[in-house]
């Protein structure tokens, strides 16, 4: 372990019950991921990969272990303040895109800067700029059921990353696109781990898992491979 | 979040739903605009009644003979005795007690009004002068002093009698005396089931003479002002017991008292009224929890993704409480125009009846659309700021 380590899991276990079942979907994971890496999340469906990006995103939590994002204990944060942080230093992009139907490009890219309580004019520009760089501009004003699935996706990472966050978490991000589309959606991500944003990428796609700088295998809620 | 951005964000939501919106907000605006047409027509009424008892004059105070205590027959029968009339004596005593403006005596009959060649039967009320101001009653042509022989006709009878419109200076038989019409009254419809445009007014002497009587039928006395009500119908009732050998045979009765207890029974109505009308808008209240419950449920996936991207509980509940305020108020303003436009109808329907609504009903109803609309809402924002978003964006 490094010590200066971005995302530190500490014996990090989830535990969810179906009826009297026990699963455990995370079993005292403990990992490190330093500002910058590009890490590839791979295992059978059910090994726990979801689960695992969900709670390094704050959108889980866990029911053991520690979690420091930054040197800070994310696990004692108040709702209001881990609400925050996803806003300001994680984003989101899922496989299903998750744009709200009736906003239109423009309007989901400027949800998290509607969020974070800037002024109109600045969102604006943001926006534009956004639209621009993700090769939008002439769709901003069409909803997500106008769009093509590489578009929906593209909103998404736009939408993601309007605040810059130091953190992109992807799970599946490719998986409903076609293999070109898929293509063009990675080379975008990349490129944002190329200007420094930590990426983790969670992907069953091989060819997606290998461009990593770093493969993190799962079975069974625990990591069984950590290749660099 | 910016509140702008809130209210801006929730409307655009309901904009989209639009056939759900649409609904709450017509139930919203149906319990408003019931209260307000309800309001309107109880304080209508209370106006009517108000208003009939208002044009029989100003601080009146109304003597008649009887007691109206004796219970059972005719007054004083029980003391077996007949009750002492009312004179014109008592009245001249009764005008000149402080605090009394003015006093008419009054004599009411039937005769037969004729002339030329024309003939009918007409009421007849044997006054003063001063029954015209005490019964706020006015003369659309001539003068009323009251002299021997003088008479005063109804707007109808003038109009029957004369249709020219020269009805001033002409001669008339009633019943086997002449006069000379005097004045003819302005027109002034029913009030109190008794129509002035059909009854003539001579002097009392006249009409003693005519009813071949020496009693009264009333007297109507108009105080110096409204305190002073009570001080003369105490003075009244001191004076003709004097006058009647100590025995006190006579009846007063002031307007006031009458009028207050019609206003108080009527405000109560309207009360009662709102109230039953209020709850309609509990119903409105719990269809916009239903539908706000069902709204949260639709749109799951979409409250995972708020928070995914970083929105807290607060935003989330605030998104949805501002959801119901903008229903409400579109419920509440729709039901406002409604509720006037229903008032206006009846208006329209009823002119006799002033069914305005009450500034308070306005101001009652629609706070109550809103106060409704939000704790209706409470339950299903809270539901959603509480959602898991892993299992929210899922749509579980
Ligand atoms: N909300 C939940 N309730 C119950 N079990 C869950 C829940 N979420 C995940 N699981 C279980 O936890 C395990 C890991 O799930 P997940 O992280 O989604 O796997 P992966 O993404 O690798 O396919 C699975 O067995 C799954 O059934
Ligand atoms: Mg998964």
């Amino acid at each position: 372990m490094t010590a200066a380590a971005m995302i530190r899991l500490d014996a990090i276990t989830r535990v969810f019950h179906m009826g009297d079942q026990e699963v455990r979907a995370l079993d005292r994971i403990s990992l490190d991921i330093a500002a910058g890496e590009y890490v590839s999340i791979m295992g059978p469906s059910g090994s726990g990969k979801s689960t695992l990006l969900n709670l390094i995103g704050l959108l889980d939590h866990p029911d053991g272990g520690h979690y420091t994002l930054n040197g800070i204990d994310v696990t004692t944060l108040s709702e209001p303040e881990q609400a925050r942080v996803r806003r300001t230093r994680i984003g989101f992009v899922f496989q299903s895109f998750h744009l709200v139907p009736r906003l239109t490009a423009a309007g989901n890219i400027e949800l998290p800067l509607m969020l974070e309580g800037m002024a109109a004019a600045e969102r604006r520009e943001r926006v534009e700029a956004a639209l621009k760089a993700f090769d939008l501009t002439d769709r901003a004003h069409h909803r997500p059921a106008e769009l093509s699935g590489g578009q929906r996706q593209r909103v998404a990472i736009a939408r993601a990353t309007i605040l810059h966050p130091a953190v992109m978490l992807a799970d599946e991000p490719t998986g409903n696109l076609d293999h070109r589309t898929g293509g063009e959606v990675v080379a975008l991500l990349e490129d944002l781990h190329q200007r420094g944003t930590t990426l983790i990428v969670v992907t069953h796609d091989r060819e997606l898992g290998a461009r990593a700088r770093r493969h993190i295998g799962m079975r069974d809620g625990a990591i069984v491979a950590d290749e660099t | 979040m910016k509140l702008a951005d809130t209210l801006s964000l929730s409307l655009h939501s309901l904009v989209s739903a639009r056939t759900r919106s649409l609904l709450i907000v017509l139930a919203m605006a149906l319990g408003v605009g019931a209260v307000v047409v309800l309001t309107a027509l109880g304080d209508g009424a209370r106006r009517y009644v108000v208003g009939q008892f208002a044009s029989l004059g100003t601080n009146l105070v109304i003597v008649l003979p009887g007691r109206a205590e004796t219970t059972g027959g005719f007054p004083g029968a029980a003391l077996g005795q007949t009750p002492r009339d009312l004179t014109l004596d008592d009245a001249q005593a009764v005008g000149q007690l402080p605090d009394v403006r003015r006093y008419a005596p009054l004599n009411v009959g039937a005769a037969e009004l004729s002339s030329g060649g024309r003939l009918r039967e007409v009421t007849v009320l044997g006054s003063n002068a001063e029954l015209l101001p005490i019964r706020h009653m006015e003369l659309a042509q001539g003068r009323f002093i009251g002299g021997a022989a003088q008479i005063v006709l109804g707007n109808a009878i003038a109009q029957d009698f004369f249709p020219d419109g020269r009805a001033i200076g002409q001669r008339v038989r009633l019943g086997d005396r002449r006069f000379r019409v005097a004045g003819v009254l302005t027109t002034q419809g029913e009030s109190m089931g008794f129509n002035t445009d059909e009854i003539v007014i001579i002097p009392v002497d006249d009409a003693q003479a005519l009813f071949n009587t020496e009693t009264l039928f009333r007297i109507l006395v108009e105080a110096r002002s409204r305190s002073a009500i009570e001080p003369v119908k105490a003075a009244i009732t001191h004076l003709l017991k004097q006058r009647h050998d100590g025995e006190e045979d006579v009846t007063v009765i002031t307007q006031d008292a009458v009028l207050e207890t019609f206003d108080r029974i009527l405000r109560a109505l309207t009360l009662g009224v709102a109230g039953i009308a209020a709850i309609s808008l509990a119903v409105a209240g719990i269809l916009v929890m239903n539908v706000m419950l069902v709204a949260v449920t639709q749109r799951t996936a979409e409250i995972g993704l708020l928070k995914a991207i970083g929105a807290p509980a607060a935003t989330i509940r605030q998104l949805f409480l501002a959801e119901a305020l903008w229903l409400s108020l579109a419920g509440a303003a729709l039901g406002f125009m409604l509720g006037h436009a229903g008032s206006w109808l009846i208006r329209l329907a009823y002119p006799v009846l002033p069914a305005w609504p009450p500034a308070w009903a306005g101001i009652a109803g629609v706070a109550t659309a809103l106060l409704t609309g939000i704790v209706a809402s409470l339950l299903p924002a809270a539901r959603a700021a509480r959602l898991d978003p892993v299992r929210a964006l899922s749509g579980k």
